[in-house]
């Protein structure tokens, strides 16, 4: 059992680090620090601006798309060094955040499914920076249950043309191409009855509107299709395949080590120090020091699992389904954490104003987005359903849709309610 | 990195695990639990002359000199198979105690205490609450103790006690006690864990000598404690894991409306909730034992943080795996209870969570700069 890098590891982290020391853009690491949870936040440059900037610096000097083959603009390194760059750079990895869907699902499901031509066109395109992709799977009626969705393709000559509405995708207003889930036969079981597509996100007849929020942004958007023709070479394995194609994107999301995603509790241990009780600092008190307690062990508890799988990745090993509790414990402590803070904070807790609030409503922030980190790429429970059948091995639920045309299962329309 | 253990410890992980497949079943851990030993001497022999129980104890005692990684996954199938065996008295306390603070004389004992052919326990506690300096009545003067201890972790069995005393000069130090010298009085107590038994010492005028220097009696314990808790915290998610198992393999045997309870979300949710729990204290318990093995100076938070989780772990794969059984998980005869009553003595055995959340947070407290 050790920490210590293997001469290989070394070498790589070395050189990664060098370079960053020379490139990396250090006058936007004060925002950058203070950026907060889940999304890229910048004053003083367009963020999509520094995004593109620093990830083609990055494809130019051979730092891009590090796991990717280099015939698709990537750098074709191992797992481990994928980690190790990361550690590597820091707070500058926040400026990938455009990029982390085309990234994490769409390339690779590009790179598992399209021609190779497309895959020789679009991968180092996305590698340089210089497009940005987006997710369009869930819709108004099928979040968890996403093989329920109902946007339609319909067959005319070379296109498809289609129409409906997806929902929450993020980044849809910045990204360049789109990877749509579409059905393409309603009167079969509703797993085989989906074709995957990628399009081109300025085809006519795509309209985009931002939700907002209840935290008072618009990360996410409306999706919506009307008579839009996708060729039918932007489509990704066979009529009837797509629940398979969607598959490979699922898995490549799991693909990304949990354990590095924040929870809140470095701040919340921080605040302790300095917010008073009646018994003197935070942490001097026994009602808040057994509350700390509980949050450390599991802040504790992810970041050494996550040191485990990268130990794994190390061996050679792939990441699987026990990755999930990463998000799971995360998300959950991140709302308890919120919520604790503004506690101590007494009534000021309740200041979301930045220039009076304590912290600069840090916490107030982290409370209003906190419930979206337990529902987006799989739910809580979704998360549990997952854990429990794949790694414990129990049974699937048992399900009502099962063994039925997909225009046959029931829907809230059509018994009545 | 490597933060796993190697192949060598996972084989010997594995050659533990056969062998408390074979020698202690759970009708040997039933067996204490009905009958009046502390403890299975037969296992207890057994696992001596086996050398697994002094993995971390250096040649020169008697021991094996692998190290403590070895003995945190020896700890981990003992506390797999609910050992009835006097652990954390003996081999993660007195052993360790006996080790860091004993003279050449003393330190000639721990050659029997790695074989097994000898038991020596802590007596710490006096009454109910925390145990604090001024909870600690039991006094030495002219080399004898006189005072009263309970409960006593093995206190019928052991060989020796280290016990915690008021010193002539006013501080509190550790003594140690031959349990067969005149003036010692043991009585047996009812504890919630049968499978590890206590006792009530009483010591009128006992002939004692120091261990370790005077006044030190506290920072020798907890220094020890961090070292034990890291130990327990393995015995902990051992048993956790067990109970995890036990209760999945029972959700998908039981049928209820024509489905196997596993079936059901409220199940599954539930036990994909231990399985989470047992991997957070399985993460830390890992972190324990290489600030163990290395004798790091953030074993005092590394400690606490697997001593906590695993505590917690522990006890909700214990509780949940009697509520995943429904009623047979209340009877005698299943053997959730079992993982119950141990889930809960070990939470106890070296101070309660909330002792333990506390010295966490010493531990991880920003210093002022």
């Amino acid at each position: 059992m050790n920490f210590d890098d293997t001469p290989q590891e070394a070498a790589f982290r070395a050189r990664a680090a060098e370079w960053i020391a020379n490139n990396a853009p250090f006058e936007l690491g004060p925002e950058l620090d203070v950026s907060g949870f889940g999304h890229l936040h910048l004053d003083s440059i367009d963020r999509i601006a520094a995004a593109k900037a620093w990830q083609k610096k990055k494809y130019d000097a051979g730092w891009a798309a590090l796991r990717w083959p280099t015939d698709y603009g990537g750098a074709g390194a191992s797992p481990i060094e994928q980690v190790i760059w990361a550690e590597e750079e820091g707070v500058f990895g926040k400026l990938s955040g455009p990029f982390n869907i085309g990234f994490g699902m769409c390339g690779p499901t590009v790179m598992a499914w399209a021609s190779e031509e497309q895959k020789r066109h679009l991968l180092p395109r996305l590698a340089a920076g210089e497009d940005i992709w987006c997710q369009l799977f869930s819709e108004p009626v099928a979040g968890s249950d996403l093989a329920g969705i109902r946007t339609r393709a319909v067959r005319d000559g070379d296109d498809w043309i289609v129409n409906g509405q997806k929902i929450w995708t993020s980044g849809a207003r910045d990204a360049d191409w789109g990877l749509l889930i579409t059905r393409t036969d309603s009167t079969v079981l509703k797993h085989r009855g989906l074709t995957m597509f990628f399009l081109d996100m300025t085809s006519p007849g795509v309209e985009i509107r931002p939700i907002w929020q209840m935290n008072e942004e618009s990360v996410f958007n409306e999706v919506y299709f009307t008579d839009v023709r996708i060729p039918d070479a932007q489509r990704l394995g066979d009529v009837g395949q797509g629940w398979t194609v969607a598959l490979t994107t699922l898995m490549n999301e799991r693909m990304s080590i949990g354990g590095s995603m924040p929870t809140g509790f470095p701040q919340l241990l921080e605040l302790c120090t300095r917010i008073e009780t009646e018994n003197g600092p935070a942490i001097d008190d026994p009602r808040v020091r057994s509350r700390l307690a509980q949050f450390a062990v599991r802040a504790t508890g992810l970041q050494y699992s996550a040191f485990r799988s990268i130990s794994a990745l190390s061996r050679g090993e792939q990441p699987g389904p026990e990755n999930s509790i990463g998000k799971l414990v995360a998300g959950a402590m991140m709302q308890d954490i919120a919520r604790f803070a503004l506690d101590l904070e007494g009534e000021a807790g309740l200041l979301q104003d930045k220039d009076i609030a304590p912290d600069r409503a840090r916490f107030q922030e982290m409370l209003l987005r906190s419930p979206a980190t337990r529902i987006e790429g799989g739910s809580d429970e979704v998360l549990r359903n997952i854990i429990a059948e794949r790694v414990l091995g129990l049974p699937a639920d048992i399900r009502a849709d099962k063994d039925i045309p997909f225009d046959q299962i029931p829907t809230a329309a059509s018994v009545g309610r | 990195m490597q933060f796993d253990f190697s192949d060598e410890q996972k084989a010997l992980r594995d050659d533990v695990r056969r062998f408390l497949d074979k020698s202690c079943p759970i009708p040997v851990v039933r067996a204490v639990a009905d009958g009046e030993a502390g403890h299975s001497a037969d296992l207890w022999r057994a696992i001596g002359e086996s050398g697994f129980l002094a993995a971390a104890l250096p040649e020169a005692h008697g021991g094996v000199g692998a190290g403590y990684l070895e003995l945190c996954l020896v700890a981990q199938e003992l506390g797999r198979s609910i050992a009835p065996l006097p652990t954390v008295s003996s081999v993660y306390q007195a052993t360790e105690l006996l080790l860091m603070a004993g003279s050449d004389a003393q330190k000639s004992l721990l050659p029997r205490l790695a074989a097994a052919q000898a038991i020596g326990t802590v007596a710490l506690a006096e009454r109910p609450g925390e145990t604090t300096a001024a909870a600690i009545g039991a006094r030495v003067a002219g080399g004898r103790l006189t005072g009263t201890k309970l409960p006593v972790a093995d206190g019928m069995a052991a060989d020796l006690a280290i016990v915690l005393a008021q010193d002539e000069a006013g501080g509190q130090s550790l003594f140690l006690a031959d349990l067969a010298a005149p003036g010692v009085a043991r009585e047996p107590v009812k504890t919630i864990d049968p499978t590890r038994k206590h006792a009530i010492l009483r010591f009128e005028g006992v002939p004692v000598e120091p261990l370790g220097a005077p006044g030190e009696g506290w920072a020798l314990l907890n220094r020890v404690r961090d070292r034990a808790a890291v130990l327990a915290a393995f015995e902990q998610i051992g048993g956790a894991e067990a109970a995890l198992f036990m209760a999945r393999d029972y959700a998908l045997g039981r049928f209820a409306f024509g489905r196997p309870i596993g079936s059901f979300q409220a199940i599954k949710h539930m036990l994909a909730d231990m399985y989470v729990s047992l991997e957070l204290a399985r993460s830390n318990c890992y972190y324990g034992a290489w600030a163990l093995s290395v004798d790091s100076d953030r074993l005092p938070a590394a400690a606490a943080s697997a001593r906590v989780a695993a505590t917690q772990a522990y006890q909700l794969c214990a509780a949940n795996t009697i509520q995943v059984h429904g009623g047979m998980g209340f009877t005698w005869e299943f053997d959730c209870h079992l993982h119950y009553r141990r889930s809960n003595y070990l939470a106890l055995a070296l101070g309660g969570p909330s002792l333990w959340e506390s010295r966490l947070i010493d531990a991880i407290r920003p210093q002022a700069a």
